[in-house]
């Protein structure tokens, strides 16, 4: 898994531009899925059948990453941007940029200076990108070009260090849980969907069309086990977290429980999840059409929407086995 | 049953957002004489079908109240001198204004009695100390040992508030979850008056889950359902000595019938007449944007839905003391009754041809 | 003088009360359309059949509502409280002449005189502003003016030249352009025209309308803010007057299909129009809304620039406008399956 980790990782995929990641994952699953399928917003859908007794089942991560989008070329050749998803201000001066035809940039800020302003944090649009260009004319970004904090991956120990784990990670769990998922009772679709960071936009139009009966979406939730950390209890290398709340949505009570009955039957660690920020593909899932039974798995992540999230490899297993002991078995909701 | 006894059984009910299977099942038994079937979804959301006496295919009505509550839930498990204590955060609407001092009920392994409590504002930090208490302040203290409660409750427990029923002068009664069970109070009044009276239409009676959170149950029930109209009914602000504002109307004025951007003219029309037919009291209320109510998703559900809106005036919302008054829920469940009834066959053709005539 | 432009954006429809422009459009595309009808949530949608060419279904949208105000109150002091439907400044109001409900009784919202205003009161963003019909207390209200009546800005459209003035080209430019289509030729495929309501309030009548519509390909037609004033500092316009219609990437709300503006701006670009890319960024369009109302729908907006959005007075390009047209029916007609197949 680490392997393939790092290739989706270094994979470029801002929200609505993931055709990249898409290729990959698409390469991995073929041999594995009964049918594949992408839709006309770019979901990509592997299909395992069941063996007819189960229920209807969508296992969702999302493809797409925090990322951000020319919208102006100065005179000067500088770019001006805005972000594709939530990008924190703080994690941009001195970040590297690819951009989607390959250009390397290096942000940096309006009135930057060495010492002065330190406490001030001026918003995504006081910053720039500096391409190399001497003119607008001779810019090699155009407007409305996307790109990515770039950063490649690194392991030391048990972390993988990467720049979007949220939520690459999660499509390696799919990826990993269909090789690995013999035989089911239930027709899995999973779902590598687009443009989460910007609303759970795919995850919405994918349950429309799959209507499934119960829908776990795969993604990251921060860790909280750092100096003065999120006021909840989500440890990196405790076990992947079983959604109960979050911002967005309350999971169904009766799947929390079931997922959480699989993990101690199993010996998976786990810990349970109420999430006070954010929200998965789970909250739209939930609600779109007839509406699902909706959960969530969550990989223990440090530093989330920064440029160096942190994951333990054990969540990363043990993630990989509660799904596949859930779905090998029956779900009785 | 009589009215306050019936506010009493739905108020009491508890049945927290996302957890209302204790609260449909006490609804479920007291629908059941009324209707055909009955069954809960896979969302939480009850839902019963009364057949109507028009040929089929018959069309439908969906009748929307939600039925659970705010309420809180634990986010952590704290020990000190031995104790256990919860913390807690919001779900659904909580002001938590009222929450210090509050008796609670923990939904773990079994249910747990507890108080919300705070240290004194002098041994708060510095920072705390002025303002309302956040949930940084707060805790819920169950009073037993930090072993007893990590094995009672875990993260993810349910809690909800532990007030009875109160009756107050003028017909009026105060009590929690009355946001709102007590427009499921008007839907029972409803399904019973129309158990003696002919009505053409099929009537689908939804208890829907979730609305304090997301409108989750009933934006899936009209999508699952595929209603031909549907009406909402929630609870709506009554003025009070310290709330006063121009859509607020008087307790006791009888069921607000709301126009917004989420009501079809023709429906709302259909209750204004239905109103009048029966003579009680109501007021026309208007204002702009959505509803916030399960008429904001009913009506998009699918290639969207006409859909209508009744409130039933209430003070101190989203407290352990809403107060309504026992004669609007009445008139409201009347209103709705007479409502079904006098739908026709061809109600739907009308209303839709109205939006191209002048 | 433009009398579609003229005539669409005189009537008055305010978010959730667009009756009236929906029998106005049906007017003028009537003899035009193969079928229409009003649906449960007031959208006119028309059908004007293809050659029968292409099997594609497309939707084009534009949305009938403007912003505008709503009464809240039964003015027992003989003045009206309102809400606002859309975003309106509270600074976009004070002085302004409206027309109440279906009979457009005339009110207006004013101030305390200067004189009498604190140099605080001054310089504030004026609150707690009333609509004032010359009545001296409720009973002169009754009758004329109820509670939920939609009220909207008093503007008259009046041409200056390259540009012209007035109130809700927000959308009814795209009402317009998508009348004209309606008027040309046959498509190769069948068009939905879908003229939505609520677009300034949530987008609610696209969303129904994609349900019901499901398109295999949508495109939006929008009246796009243009902030090309006089500005120090030199960052992101949103669009410019007079370069032409624009094309979206990316806005608050949606992505734009890839594929789709690619295509736009080829037909654009073997057409000779003009056009510019709206930059990336805030605001939205009904294209969301109609790209994940079910399955998924291919969306692309193209925008009219036009400055002074919701304010009574918006300005738009006529030649913009005549570009505007020439670009969407253009891009139309060179839609195939083509367009919106993956190779991947």
């Amino acid at each position: 898994m680490e392997a393939l980790t790092k290739k989706l990782v270094e994979a470029f995929g801002p929200c609505g531009f993931e055709d990249e990641v898409r290729d990959l994952i698409r390469e991995e699953v073929a041999p594995y899925a009964d049918e594949i399928e992408v839709d006309q917003m770019g979901n990509l859908y592997a299909l395992k059948r069941g063996d007819g007794s189960g229920l209807k089942v969508a296992i969702a991560a999302h493809m797409d990453e925090i990322g951000l989008i020319a919208t102006h070329i100065t005179e000067e050749g500088f770019v001006r941007f805005t972000n594709l998803g939530f990008i924190i201000p703080h994690t941009l001066m001195g970040a590297r940029v690819r951009f989607a035809d390959g250009t390397l940039g290096v942000v940096s800020r309006d009135k930057a200076r060495f010492v002065a302003d330190m406490d001030k944090m001026p918003g995504v649009d006081q910053h720039f990108i500096d391409v190399g260009a001497s003119s607008r004319d001779n810019c090699p970004v155009k407007i409305g070009t996307p790109g990515v904090i770039w950063q490649t991956m690194e392991v030391q120990g048990s972390r993988w260090i990467a720049r979007c784990h949220d939520d690459r990670i999660g499509c390696v769990i799919g990826v990993e849980a269909l090789k690995r998922l013999a035989e089911t009772p239930h027709d899995v679709y999973f779902v590598f969907t687009v443009q989460e960071e910007v609303g759970t936009r795919g995850a919405a139009t994918a349950a429309n069309r799959i209507e499934p009966d119960v829908a776990i979406a795969v993604d990251v939730t921060p860790a909280s086990d750092v100096i003065e950390g999120f006021p909840m209890q989500m440890k990196l290398g405790d076990g992947p977290g079983i959604k109960i709340k979050d911002m967005g949505m309350i999971a169904h009570q009766g799947l929390a429980r079931l997922m959480q009955r699989r993990a101690e039957e199993a010996g998976i660690p786990y810990q349970p999840e109420v999430l006070l920020v954010g929200s998965t593909d789970a909250r739209a899932m939930q609600i779109a059409g007839p509406g699902s039974a909706a959960g969530a798995i969550s990989i223990p992540n440090r530093y989330t929407h920064t440029t160096s999230e942190v994951v333990d490899a054990a969540d990363v297993e043990n993630s990989v086995r509660l799904l596949v002991e859930i779905l090998s078995k029956p779900i009785a909701l | 049953m009589e009215t306050l006894q019936l506010l009493r059984t739905l108020s009491e009910a508890r049945g927290p957002s996302g957890l209302e299977r204790a609260a449909t099942d006490v609804i479920a038994d007291l629908w059941q004489p009324f209707v055909d079937s009955i069954a809960v979804d896979r969302l939480g959301s009850l839902v019963a079908t009364k057949n109507g006496s028009g040929t089929a295919p018959r069309p439908r009505l969906m009748l929307s109240a939600h039925c659970d509550e705010i309420a809180l839930m634990v986010t952590d498990v704290v020990e000190a001198n031995g104790f256990g204590f919860l913390r807690v955060t919001a779900v659904g609407g909580v002001d938590i204004r009222h929450l210090y001092s509050q008796r609670v009920v923990v939904h773990g392994r079994e249910d747990i009695p507890g108080v919300l409590a705070s240290l004194p504002t002098r041994l708060l930090p510095e920072d705390r100390r002025s303002g309302a208490y956040g949930f940084e302040d707060l805790m819920v203290d169950v009073g037993l040992s930090a072993e007893s409660t990590r094995n009672l409750i875990r993260i993810g427990d349910f809690v909800t508030f532990d007030q009875h029923l109160v009756e107050l002068v003028n017909g009026r009664v105060a009590g929690k979850a009355l946001d709102n069970r007590a427009s499921v109070a008007a839907v029972t009044i409803c399904l019973e008056q129309l158990h003696g009276r002919a009505h053409v239409w099929d009537v689908l009676a939804v208890a829907s889950s979730q609305e304090e959170t997301r409108l989750l149950g009933a934006a899936t029930s009209a999508y699952r359902l595929q209603p031909d109209a549907a009406v909402a009914l929630d609870v709506s602000y009554a003025t009070s000595y310290n709330a006063k504002d121009s859509i607020n109307v008087e307790l006791g004025s009888g069921p607000m019938i709301d126009q917004c951007i989420n009501i079809h003219p023709g429906i709302n029309k259909a209750l204004i007449d239905a109103a009048k037919a029966l003579e009680i009291k109501f007021t026309h209320v208007g204002y702009g944007g959505n509803s916030g109510t399960d008429a904001q998703y009913i009506q998009i559900a699918r290639a969207g839905i006409p859909t209508g809106l009744l409130s039933i005036p209430q003070r101190y919302m989203h407290t352990m003391v809403e107060t309504v008054d026992i004669k609007d829920v009445e008139r409201t469940g009347r209103l709705l009754a007479e409502f079904v009834v006098r739908l026709s066959a061809d109600f739907i053709d009308t209303i839709s041809a109205e939006m191209l005539e002048a | 003088m433009n009398a579609l432009l003229k005539q669409l954006t005189e009537v008055n429809g305010v978010s959730g009360d667009e009756k009236a422009v929906r029998l106005l459009l049906r007017d003028l595309i009537k003899d035009h359309v193969d079928d229409y009808w009003a649906d449960a949530v007031g959208n006119l949608i028309a059908l004007k059949k293809g050659t029968g060419e292409s099997d594609l279904r497309v939707m084009v949208d534009a949305h009938m509502d403007e912003i505008g105000l709503v009464v809240k109150s039964d003015g027992s002091d003989g003045t009206l409280e309102f809400d606002k439907l859309g975003g309106i400044d509270n600074r976009t109001l004070s002085g302004k002449v409206v027309h109440i409900g279906k009979d457009k009784i005339p009110g207006v919202i004013g101030l305390k005189p200067v004189h009498q205003s604190s140099i605080r009161e001054r310089s504030a963003v004026p609150s707690d502003l009333r609509i004032d019909i010359g009545a001296n207390k409720k009973e002169e209200i009754n009758g004329k003016v109820k509670i939920s009546d939609h009220v909207a800005f008093v503007s008259s459209y009046t041409e200056l030249g390259p540009t012209a003035i007035g109130k809700a080209f927000d959308d009814r430019a795209g009402c317009a352009a998508i009348v004209e289509l309606l008027r040309g030729e046959r498509y190769p495929f069948d068009l939905y025209a879908a003229f939505t309501v609520q677009e300034e309030t949530g987008m609610a009548g696209a969303l129904v309308a994609s349900y019901r519509v499901k398109p295999d390909v949508a495109v939006v037609l929008e009246c796009t803010p243009a902030y090309d004033l006089p500005n120090e500092k030199d960052v992101s316009a949103n669009t410019k007057l007079g370069a032409g219609p624009c094309i979206y990437v990316m806005d608050n709300r949606t992505m734009h299909d890839p594929r789709l503006v690619k295509h736009v701006m080829e037909s654009a670009e073997k057409h000779h129009i003009p056009f510019q890319i709206r930059q990336p960024g805030g605001g939205g369009t009904n294209a969301g809304k109609i790209q994940q109302a079910h399955i998924a729908v291919p969306v692309v907006t193209v925008g009219l620039p036009g400055r002074h959005a919701h304010t009574p007075n918006g300005m738009i390009s006529l030649d913009d406008y005549k570009n505007y047209v020439k670009l969407a029916d253009a891009a139309l007609r060179e839609l195939t399956r083509d367009t919106i197949t993956r190779n991947s």
